[in-house]
């Protein structure tokens, strides 16, 4: 069910990278997901795949708990490579029925599942080794120039960091009504799309009056506790760069150099 | 209509490193009409175990017999049986979703598949037993007072007909008259319909004076399975287990270790105030 | 004067039908006048609807009053100016500790309050670490609110209040949602509060067994203080509290069932101990 998803789900563990700020994090995963866009062939994929094996052992997050997380892109994986595989033009390789497989094809299918993969593993670091309110804390300082065109970037940052709090809430809650409602006789596993769609009604009902009825408490409660937006507010956990994170960046600076070098060299 | 529960064992996230043991070897027999409280504490197993008497949670081990036959076997039909074994979850009032009382009852009995005139038969029933007066039966649920919105969920649950009624801490959030109200009511229930009831709670003064048998849970284990003033004698052993037997109890046992010659097996005020009396009378 | 004082306060709202027509108007809070000194742990009963969770909250300005006033260290909450000194001089905690707690650490939800209040950094940190102990909960400061029992949940929501160093703090029904061993652990914190720190505690419940400790008990009624006084003085009045509906702890029921059968018991007993040395006086 939904609590089966590993994937990005932090993991808890002692590394360089866990302890590094979240802005390096956030910068380097933005940068990582550019720079495999800049790579045009597989020679190019040696870099990033070099880059991709440093970071993970020093991450200390076992490459099989990884591995285990990419099941749930499986289905994405699949779709993106059937497209690329049967609507490529170019020299046929193999015919059957209507659909022709080129060379071409298939080249682009595999470059593209790769690039897909390694994108996936690279922000997946991000969120194994970051909590999630640290990751929400380095966006909100990110995006503070944003406040100059009228941003709401600590609200939205705020948000952000509630609705990953009562996730876990909602979901236990939700389970609690279906229980409920089994209970009393009904089934949400039988029948056509449309009648499945339709049980969903006495679970979704109470579930929204829940979650209404939380967010008015809650607004209660932070104003009582002298919540008033981000002005004038201070923080317990300020974002402060440290010596590792200088080095993070420049690690990540030199990734960036070699991989634009390598693309230089290779079209030569 | 007996529940037979045989050495269950039930183990939470059993193939994580955080599994939890939450039912250790359980045993017991459920009867006919029996009016029975269980009692234990947050965590001690009893909310789990309920979940059990209708197939909702299936056992890790062990197996449940209702009327003689195993409800974990394949084609057993587990809708039947949870009509038959009403289950009324914690604060209720939360799996509330129809636009008004009387459509809201009418969900459990649709389900079973009966036909428009029963189902509003049974509805109508149900709303009465639980002593919802006549005007509030087209009102949106969400406007009634917290006790009401729990007596239309419990004749959710009752509106199923079922033999067997578990209501999981039936008075969690009341004040002490909403509390009093609903007790009183479930003890007219049974008494007007002769259905056995288990009312699980953690407070032993609440449901001493209704019950017939006491069962206490602690760590996944039933610890007493007897009439109340059996159980209360162990209220020292209760007392650890973070549960406490009513303030009579203590009463006696201090005023007799004070050198008073009363009845420590006194249960109620009522009792209590005989066993004086008659110490004063002598 | 007190540190929260309310004159003949006065709350009703306007009930509207589903077009949003008048329907009539609710008087919700009918004439109270409190004072409440500080280092007072003030008690306030009564079972739903009687008005005492409308009255919580005028003390901390989340409603202002339709008549009279309702003063907060010597300020009126009408004032708009006043919010924020009010809500940091009186903390309030709630009902349901899921709905209370912002963070997603037990140390950053304490350092919510602070936070929003400007306090440096470096003095957040203390004032967590000083609230958390005081509540004894800081062996947990790591953990995910999620992990905690009921219990241990209301007892960071105190905490949370404690670090905005209020003068006095309010807790609406913290119990109603616990478990036996959690509203111990709750009533033990605000106990610790009230005589360690000297805090004023203002507690709404409708638990009797929570307030015998209390200095003075309101009993409330249809939005009026229907009766108030020392616990042993309200308690005296058992046929009072069961018209009310209220719970009367059971040795009080019962040296009332006896006094009424002719013993020699004086009024207002509350505790075992009370009731067993009298009893031994008559034996």
């Amino acid at each position: 069910m939904l609590r089966d998803i590993t994937l990005g789900q932090y993991y808890q563990t002692e590394s360089v990278i866990h302890r590094m700020d979240p802005r390096v994090k956030l910068v380097g995963t933005i940068g990582f997901i550019i720079s495999l866009f800049l790579i045009k062939n597989y020679i190019g994929y040696v870099v990033p795949v070099a880059f991709l094996a440093l970071v993970i052992k020093t991450s200390n997050v076992p490459f099989k708990f990884m591995v285990k997380g990419m099941k749930a892109i499986v289905f994405l994986l699949l779709i993106t490579m059937t497209f690329n595989l049967f609507l490529t033009q170019g020299d046929p390789l193999v015919t059957f029925w209507k659909l022709t497989i080129t060379k071409e094809g298939f080249e682009l299918a595999t470059f593209m599942a790769l690039r897909l993969i390694f994108l996936i593993i690279g922000s997946s670091i991000m969120t194994l080794t970051t909590t999630p309110n640290n990751l929400t804390d380095g966006m909100e300082s990110l995006m503070k120039p944003l406040k100059v065109i009228k941003v709401p970037v600590h609200e939205v940052s705020m948000m952000m960091s509630i609705a990953l709090r009562f996730i876990p809430i909602l979901l236990e809650e939700t389970d609690k009504i279906m229980k409920a409602q089994i209970a009393r006789g009904a089934d949400f596993e039988s029948g056509n799309l449309i009648k499945k769609a339709k049980s969903l009604i006495p679970l979704l009902v109470p579930l929204f009056i829940s979650a209404f009825r939380r967010a008015n408490d809650l607004a209660m409660a932070m104003e009582a506790r002298c919540y008033r937006g981000g002005e004038g507010r201070t923080k317990m956990k300020p974002l402060i760069y440290k010596k590792r994170d200088f080095m993070g960046y420049l690690v990540f600076f030199l990734y960036l150099v070699v991989t634009i070098m390598v693309g230089i060299v290779i079209k030569f | 209509m007996s529940i037979i529960v045989d050495h269950v064992n039930y183990i939470y996230g059993a193939d994580t490193a955080l599994k939890v043991e939450a039912l250790k070897d359980i045993n017991l027999n459920i009867p006919d009409g029996q009016f029975i409280g269980l009692i234990g504490h947050t965590g001690s197993g009893k909310s789990t175990l309920v979940q059990h008497l209708n197939g909702l949670l299936k056992p890790t081990s062990g197996a449940i017999y209702f009327n003689g036959q195993d409800i974990g076997d394949k084609d057993y039909n587990l809708k039947t049986l949870r009509s038959k074994v009403g289950l009324v979850f914690q604060y209720p009032e939360h799996q509330l979703f129809e636009i008004d009382v009387f459509s809201d009852v009418c969900f459990g009995p649709k389900n079973l598949g009966l036909d428009k005139k029963e189902v509003e038969i049974r509805a109508y029933t149900a709303l009465k037993q639980v002593g919802l007066e006549d005007e509030y039966f087209y009102q949106s649920p969400f406007e009634l007072s917290g006790g009401q919105k729990r007596r239309v969920a419990i004749a959710g649950v009752l509106a199923m007909n079922p033999d067997i009624l578990i209501l999981d801490e039936p008075t969690a959030g009341l004040d002490p008259k909403g509390r009093d109200d609903i007790l009183d009511q479930i003890a007219r229930l049974r008494q007007e319909t002769g259905k056995t009831i288990v009312l699980v709670s953690h407070s032993m003064e609440d449901v001493a004076k209704y019950v017939d048998r006491l069962i206490v849970m602690n760590k996944g284990k039933v610890i007493y399975d007897d009439v109340p003033r059996e159980v209360f004698r162990h209220f020292k052993e209760l007392e650890e287990m973070g549960l406490a037997a009513p303030q009579v109890t203590y009463i006696m046992n201090e005023l007799k270790s004070q050198g008073l010659q009363v009845d420590t097996m006194a249960t109620t005020i009522e009792e209590a105030k005989k066993s004086i009396l008659a110490m004063f009378q002598k | 004067m007190g540190i929260v004082k309310t004159k003949d306060l006065v709350f009703e709202y306007i009930r509207r039908d589903e077009e949003g027509n008048v329907e009539g108007i609710t008087r919700a809070i009918d004439q109270v006048n409190l004072d409440v000194k500080p280092g007072e742990f003030i008690a306030i009963l009564g079972h739903n609807g009687s008005g005492k969770s409308t009255l919580a909250k005028h003390m901390n300005a989340i409603l202002t009053p339709t008549e009279g006033h309702v003063f907060v260290d010597g300020k009126d909450t009408l004032d708009e100016e006043n919010v924020w000194d009010i809500r940091q001089k009186a903390g309030m905690v709630f009902q349901n500790p899921d709905n209370q707690i912002i963070g997603q650490v037990v140390e950053e939800d304490v350092g919510f309050g602070p936070e929003n209040m400007g306090i440096p950094t470096a003095q957040i940190w203390e004032r967590v670490k000083e609230s958390l102990v005081a509540v004894g909960m800081y062996e947990y400061r790591k953990f995910s609110p999620n992990k905690l029992s009921g219990g241990q949940k209301q007892r960071v929501s105190i905490a949370g209040v404690i670090a905005m160093h209020p003068k006095c703090i309010i807790l609406d029904e913290p119990t109603a949602m616990l478990d036996p061993e959690g509203r111990k652990e709750v009533i033990r914190a605000a106990r610790a509060l009230n005589q360690v720190e000297g805090v004023t505690v203002i507690l709404i419940t409708h638990y009797m067994e929570e307030v015998i400790y209390a200095d003075r008990v309101f009993v409330m009624e249809d939005g009026h203080v229907e009766l108030q006084g020392t616990p042993k003085e309200v308690f005296s009045q058992v046929e009072k509290l069961k018209s009310l509906r209220l719970d009367v702890p059971q040795v009080t029921l019962l040296a009332h069932e006896l006094q009424k059968e002719g013993l020699a018991l004086p009024d207002g007993i509350l505790t075992i101990s009370e009731f067993v040395s009298e009893m031994k006086k008559l034996g």
